[in-house]
């Protein structure tokens, strides 16, 4: 019995904040517009009993998805949404490893230090933070003025609203996701396997390939997930930062709910995603059990 | 045929593998190892033995190129290796922690060494497989480090430490993991190994009797120093000194004045007590302090006075029973102590000596050694 609540709970606690809400959202995603509040049909209405549910189901249909299927704009802004999070989540690799083994190999009492530094840009709201990378890109912003005084270029480079910019908004947001799980897989390595490989002929290149990298790779792949994951369906840094030909599905969503007031769609284009993103969530919940397993 | 012994130390016409010339290493203000100087020759099983932080670890990493040296020179084969960094080495080295790769099978891990050495792949495969015979870990190549027993693990670091067939192989405390009897097994197991492969081995152990066991030669080490480097049986039956003496097994130490007497010295010791007389090729003068050292195995004890030139009387107060053999503790008059050893050779209740025994104790003139201050 003990065990059954303790099981249950989790369960419950998915369904009230998952399941549920996906099934209004299916649900809505399903009906058709309607200028009415909310602005949507059909509504169930339990009152009328059976009928009233049978004509409710006969109400749904796939419209809506058979509508983003041949309207590209949708298909691109996936294609899109795809590229720039598989793009950013490499970048913000290439930026992030170094980073984390550097933080692993720090004298043991800078640690801590170290990794407060990295959760502190957490301190401050997520919004002014993007607004101050604003600052920084802009034609008049600080990037710019510093490299016009230093003679590096004559005119100031357009970053603001291109795809640059996004990319640089992403892998700044997410960088301590990338971090952290690679910092606590690297910080684990015992020194001497290093020593081990280096004695048995390797050089500190190949002993790095051959033995920290593989070593690291749980977490590379943990950190590349919870990148990935919330990239691709960003939608506050492309519009901040990105242009009018920075194409994403989060923004595509934005605009549907808001401006269109067309729910419908926009709740079909969301169900998309997810299905989308639940490749990646499984492969990831693999990984975590994987690693979970080899350290049990 | 006539076996001729094992001693290139002795030969003069002989070079050593291993040559330490005035090696000094300091970590910022503290020093490590002290002008120290030492040869090792080829197939030798060198030990290193010492209490904890003399320094044996650090004389081994030095060897392995994992710690620069701070004055004097390390020839390996007759070449300065102090810029060799340690890949480059001819040495390979068995982790204290065993460090086997742990996303690699027990075949990978053996196999990684022979692999940098852009061998081919037969020849790499033939070389482990015969690596794994000889560790009997056939079994177990396909299993990660993770899924085998702590003494199948110090196996895999051997064998991998092994499979390159380094000139020189160093075993960092290779068996303190592991239970006494494996431990005894797995020490005949590696001079098998040794005499089988004909590599030069360099042990550190903490364990006196692993290296009078294993060990063609003995250093035994103290706060950076060598105190003696000799045979198990030199350091055992002629320690240069009182802490050499004292470190290895069970002994007797008096302290006293040693006067001349023809080939020997005679020296008082206690009071009331009659001077103990010893053979010695060390010239004392008269009433020159010295220690007198003896192994208990080597004292004798006895209900009658014994005909041995040196015989105290005493006391029993107390008997260590350990099987094969007792010690005996007698409290000698004027409070001393002094340890004899007997063979059991007769069942518990036969025994005639027992607690509060008025008894002999005594030894000849060549039994124990005179050490100077
Ligand atoms: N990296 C280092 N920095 C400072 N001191 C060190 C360092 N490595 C070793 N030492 C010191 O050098 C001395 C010798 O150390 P070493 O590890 O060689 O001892 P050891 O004889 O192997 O001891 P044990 O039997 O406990 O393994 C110790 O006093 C130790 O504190
Ligand atoms: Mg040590």
């Amino acid at each position: 019995m003990r065990r059954f609540v303790l099981i249950a709970v989790p369960y419950l606690w998915l369904l009230a904040l998952f399941l549920v809400p996906f099934l209004i959202v299916l649900k809505i995603s399903l009906s058709d517009v309607a200028l009415a509040r909310p602005p949507y049909m059909p509504q169930l209405d339990l009152t009328q009993g059976l009928d009233g549910l049978l004509t409710f189901f006969s109400d749904l249909d796939f419209e809506n998805f058979v509508f983003l299927s041949t309207d590209s704009l949708y298909w691109q802004a996936y294609l899109s949404s795809l590229q720039i999070a598989v793009v950013s989540t490499l970048l913000t690799l290439c930026v992030g490893y170094p980073i984390a083994y550097g933080m692993a190999r720090a004298p043991r009492e800078w640690r801590p230090t170290l990794l407060m530094l990295v959760i502190l840009p957490f301190w401050t709201s997520f919004l002014i933070r993007v607004y101050s990378w604003m600052g920084i890109l802009s034609t008049e912003g600080v990037l710019n003025q510093v490299l016009l005084f230093l003679g590096v270029i004559d005119t100031p480079l357009q970053i603001m609203n291109t795809k640059t910019a996004v990319y640089i908004g992403i892998v700044y947001t997410y960088l301590p996701f990338m971090i952290l799980p690679i910092y606590s897989a690297l910080e684990k390595l015992d020194e001497s396997l290093l020593e081990a490989a280096e004695d048995l002929g390797c050089s500190r290149m190949e002993a790095f390939w051959l033995i920290t990298w593989p070593l690291s790779r749980n977490g590379i792949i943990a950190g590349c997930f919870l990148v990935f994951i919330p990239a691709i369906g960003e939608f506050v840094i492309p519009s901040l930062l990105g242009g009018s030909d920075t194409l994403m599905i989060g923004k595509v969503l934005w605009e549907e709910f808001f401006s269109n007031r067309d729910w419908p769609v926009a709740s079909a284009v969301a169900v998309i995603l997810l299905l989308i993103l639940i490749i990646p969530i499984v492969l990831f919940q693999r990984n975590e059990q994987k690693q979970r397993e080899a350290e049990g | 045929m006539a076996q001729t012994v094992f001693a290139p130390w002795t030969d003069p016409d002989q070079k050593p593998i291993i040559e330490f010339r005035n090696v000094t290493k300091t970590f910022g203000e503290f020093t490590a190892i002290h002008d120290l100087s030492l040869n090792i020759y080829e197939r030798e099983f060198f030990a290193l033995l010492g209490p904890s932080g003399c320094g044996k670890t650090t004389m081994m990493r030095m060897l392995a190129g994992f710690e620069t040296i701070s004055s004097g020179h390390i020839f390996l084969s007759g070449q300065d290796i102090g810029a060799i960094p340690p890949n480059k080495r001819p040495v390979n080295m068995m982790f204290q922690s065993y460090a086997l790769f742990p996303h690699l099978s027990v075949w990978e891990n053996i196999a990684f060494g022979l692999k940098r050495e852009s061998r081919d792949r037969d020849q790499i495969a033939a070389r482990v497989e015969e690596m794994l015979r000889l560790t009997r870990l056939t079994k177990f190549a396909k299993r990660k480090p993770h899924q085998i027993s702590g003494g199948q693990r110090q196996r895999v670091a051997l064998a991998r430490s092994l499979a390159k067939a380094p000139k020189l192989l160093l075993l960092d405390e290779p068996l303190g993991a592991l239970d006494r009897k494996l431990r005894e097994e797995t020490q005949f197991e590696l001079m098998d190994i040794q005499e089988k492969t004909g590599t030069t081995f360099v042990i550190v152990t903490h364990d006196q009797e692993e290296a009078m066991t294993v060990a063609s030669r003995i250093a035994v080490m103290d706060e950076g120093h060598l105190v003696q480097v000799a045979t198990p049986a030199e350091i055992y039956e002629a320690p240069n000194s009182v802490y050499v003496a004292d470190f290895i097994g069970d002994v007797n130490i008096l302290q006293g004045r040693a006067t001349p007497q023809g080939d020997g010295v005679s020296i008082d010791w206690a009071e009331g007590q009659p001077p103990i007389r010893a053979a010695t090729d060390t010239t004392f003068s008269p009433g020159q302090a010295c220690h007198f050292a003896v192994r208990p195995e080597k004292v004798t004890i006895d209900v009658e006075r014994p005909d041995r030139p040196n015989t105290f009387r005493g006391k029993v107060i107390d008997i260590a029973y350990l099987g094969n053999i007792s010690t005996y503790h007698v409290e000698l008059a004027g409070g001393h102590r002094m340890k004899a050893q007997m063979v059991n050779a007769r069942r518990l209740a036969n025994r005639q000596i027992t607690w509060e025994d008025e008894v002999w104790v005594g030894f000849t003139d060549t039994a124990g050694v005179v050490l100077e201050e």
